[in-house]
């Protein structure tokens, strides 16, 4: 499908939830409203004229030190592939700084549980109802959240051990039967 | 047992030893498990990763795995360097393929400031990444074989390698994190003899995967520790993102090379190999085809390969010649902006990506009009291969997933960037 | 063999008797390999460069079992404390080489994440100072 095709079948399907379209260099990019990030995805992925069957990356950025930005801090880029009909698309969330909360897509796309966990790591974007959202990169000491651009790159954190993981492998253990 | 029940021969007490014990449901128990950690430092774990494994006897029933104990903040360090700058830590992030790296950092970049480069840098941008592939390749079967004991096989992947990485040396200065490409170009041109070095080293690289092929293809030790073990099914395997070879030994027919081609790649006649099951064996397989596909597309490559500059002319990003430096005050004063102001793209954003040896590298770069990169989110294949890890070695053995480890080809300076 | 300089922690001496000293006493390296230089180190270990020739073909892989503890490549925080751990398993008398600029103050990557050198974590007593050194400054320098 065309880009424009894909815009205007999103718009008819979720009227309230697009805002907003942006060409990208030839990437169609549409802004959709946060707190409907999980039904539009579930919509992509499952609508057979989309079939995005693929979750390529998820970006974080925070926009906070550009030159007259008036907009919301954050904004989450996520990027989605169509393997059957050869498309892809990227839609744009903007997160505000106070609450910077989005449902989470991890049901959808297995991928994205680390994805999310990254960003929340490295940004500080928090997903609601994340089965597990915990640091990825940096370790469980680590207070801040390096990305965001008020974090000074030299600000190093020592750590004093790592951690047993054993409170993923109980929740693991239990969907596997063990009590 | 001749018809005798087995609950028969012991009392059903219901305690530890009873038939009734033994009983696939009422049988798990914590304290039957002992937990390992592979990892972080461990031979087979190919640079930092953990797995916390819960082990009943051999086999594991319940994997944990962690990531981030090479995280070096590359993201964060391109933030304060300019966008030539970054080109050296690109090098870094999968550092058994740095030109791969490069280029595909080059190539987002070029197509923001809106720059085509001449069409022999094109040519010698497609033959040094697909050395790079069958040096990836090299090494990740290489490693592979001998995790799973066959240590000679690594010998002769690493004799080929070498001989790979001689050109490289000779062409760029450097072997491993090599930093061959510049915005709009490259940073030298090939020697005079490169294209006969170039095919000589193939024919040794074809001949190092044919030993290796006899060595592994029919022995019954290698066929029975990979053949249908740490199996992933096609839709669990697209739902993790994944992509590259390991996708296609899972069954799908996708290469960017085909799919969204770049560089002339819908120039070269070559063939994708795909695997059926998705098992390790078709993982290290598919990788052993790739080799010779990538060979295939060199010695088309070397044919094709037109004569010209390596580097564009644009002047927002090509450094004068040094006699217009030195000559007149036009090209001091450009080679000036350059080195001091930087190159500097418009506002905007953008995602780019190439097929690299492991699958999609995709920069997902903005910019906002200075000579840093406002923000640079690198697409790491090897995240979505290891996000599945813990999937795919429950239920096997943790022979199996060491073998496993090594066939999705995990590289951590890729991964935790 | 001699000190340099008050308080500076480096040693200088002959090249040809350190590796005398390295071929005569066999020494069991275990690589804690985590970035870069650690693909490098498996290509000093492999045909080419082999560094069997120096009696330290013998690789070992547990910390108890080695004695000299070669640091190849970036260390993190998040490492840091497995680097120390695995320092303290081995049985003296232990030596450690920090392998590339990474190891030995942090490289090019001054930033949060990465330790600026080991010698914060570990006393290492061998440095080389080349940003990946490559198979060949491995046996040339020592």
């Amino acid at each position: 499908m065309k880009n424009e095709e894909i815009l205007e079948k999103l718009k008819q399907k979720h009227p309230q939830a697009v805002l907003g379209a942006a060409d990208r260099f030839g990437y169609l990019e549409i802004q959709i409203a946060g707190a409907s990030i999980a039904e539009v995805v579930k919509t992509l992925r499952d609508d057979p004229e989309f079939a995005f069957n693929m979750l390529i990356d998820l970006v974080s950025i925070d926009y906070s030190a550009t030159q007259g930005w008036t907009g919301e801090r954050f904004a989450l880029a996520y990027l989605f592939k169509s393997l059957t009909l050869g498309h892809r698309l990227q839609l744009k969330v903007t997160v505000a700084e106070d609450e910077p909360v989005v449902p989470t897509i991890s049901e959808f796309y297995a991928n994205a549980n680390w994805l999310e966990r990254e960003a929340y790591d490295q940004m500080g974007v928090r997903f609601a109802r994340h089965p597990n959202l915990k640091r990825l990169l940096n370790h469980h000491e680590f207070v801040g959240h390096p990305l965001r651009k008020d974090y000074p790159i030299t600000k190093r954190q020592w750590l004093s051990a790592n951690e047993s993981l054993m409170d993923e492998m109980d929740v693991r253990l239990k969907a596997k039967g063990y009590q | 047992m001749n018809g005798i029940d087995p609950k028969t021969l012991l009392p059903d007490t219901g305690g530890e030893n009873s038939a009734a014990g033994l009983d696939s449901s009422r049988h798990k128990d914590r304290k039957d498990l002992v937990f390992v950690n592979l990892g972080p430092s461990h031979p087979a774990t190919h640079g930092c990763l953990r797995a916390l494994c819960a082990l009943d006897g051999e086999t594991i029933v319940a994997a944990v795995t962690e990531m981030g104990y090479l995280h070096r903040g590359f993201e964060k360090d391109c933030e304060v360097h300019t966008f030539q700058q970054v080109i050296p830590y690109t090098d870094r992030l999968n550092y058994v393929l740095a030109i791969m790296n490069n280029v595909g950092y080059c190539k987002a970049v070029e197509r923001m400031l809106g720059i085509t480069i001449p069409d022999r840098a094109m040519y010698l941008r497609v033959i040094t990444c697909e050395l790079n592939r069958i040096i990836d390749h090299l090494v990740c079967a290489g490693a592979n074989l001998v995790d799973l004991g066959a240590l000679t096989n690594f010998w002769y992947s690493f004799n080929a390698r070498e001989k790979v990485y001689n050109i490289l040396e000779k062409l760029c200065g450097a072997r491993l994190t090599s930093s061959y490409t510049r915005l709009g170009g490259l940073s030298r041109d090939a020697h005079p003899s490169f294209a006969d070095e170039v095919r000589a080293v193939l024919k040794e690289v074809k001949k190092s995967v044919g030993e290796v092929n006899n060595l592994i293809s029919k022995n019954r030790i290698f066929l029975d520790r990979t053949q249908g073990v740490c199996v992933i099914s096609k839709e669990r395997a697209l739902s993790y993102g994944w992509t590259g070879p390991t996708l296609r030994a899972c069954g799908m027919d996708y290469d960017l090379r085909k799919a969204e081609p770049y560089y002339h790649y819908d120039d070269f006649k070559f063939e994708v190999p795909v695997g059926t099951q998705g098992d390790t064996y078709d993982r290290i397989f598919v990788r052993l085809y790739e080799i010779e596909e990538s060979a295939n597309i060199i010695e088309q490559a070397l044919k094709k390969l037109p004569k010209g500059p390596v580097m564009t002319d644009d002047k927002r990003v090509a450094l004068p010649p040094k006699q217009e430096t030195y000559g007149n005050i036009e090209g001091l004063m450009n080679h000036f902006k350059i080195i001091m102001h930087g190159i500097c793209p418009e506002p905007g954003e953008i995602y780019d990506f190439t097929e690299a040896a492991n699958g999609e590298l995709g920069f997902y770069i903005v910019a906002d009009g200075s000579k840093n990169p406002y923000r640079v989110k690198c697409r790491p294949p090897c995240l979505m291969n290891y996000a599945a890890f813990h999937e795919m070695i429950e239920g096997g053995m943790v022979s199996d997933a060491v073998a496993n480890l090594g066939s999705i080809n995990i590289i951590a300076g890729e991964l935790d960037r | 063999m001699g000190m340099t300089g008050e308080g500076f922690p480096a040693v200088t001496t002959r090249r040809d008797a350190v590796v005398a000293w390295g071929q005569k006493n066999s020494l069991w390296p275990m690589p804690f390999g985590t970035a870069c230089c650690a693909i490098e180190f498996m290509g000093v270990a492999a045909s080419v460069f082999d560094i069997s020739r120096f009696g330290a073909e013998l690789v070992r892989f547990s910390p108890r079992q080695a004695d000299l503890l070669l640091v190849a490549g970036t260390v993190t925080f998040k490492q840091a404390p497995i680097l120390r751990q695995i320092y303290e398993q081995m049985c003296e008398p232990k030596w450690v080489i920090s392998m590339g600029v990474c190891a030995s103050a942090g490289g090019f990557y001054n930033n949060y994440c990465t330790v600026q050198g080991i010698d914060q974590v570990v006393p290492w007593t061998s440095i080389f100072p080349a940003v990946r050194p490559g198979p060949k400054p491995s046996w040339r320098r020592s």
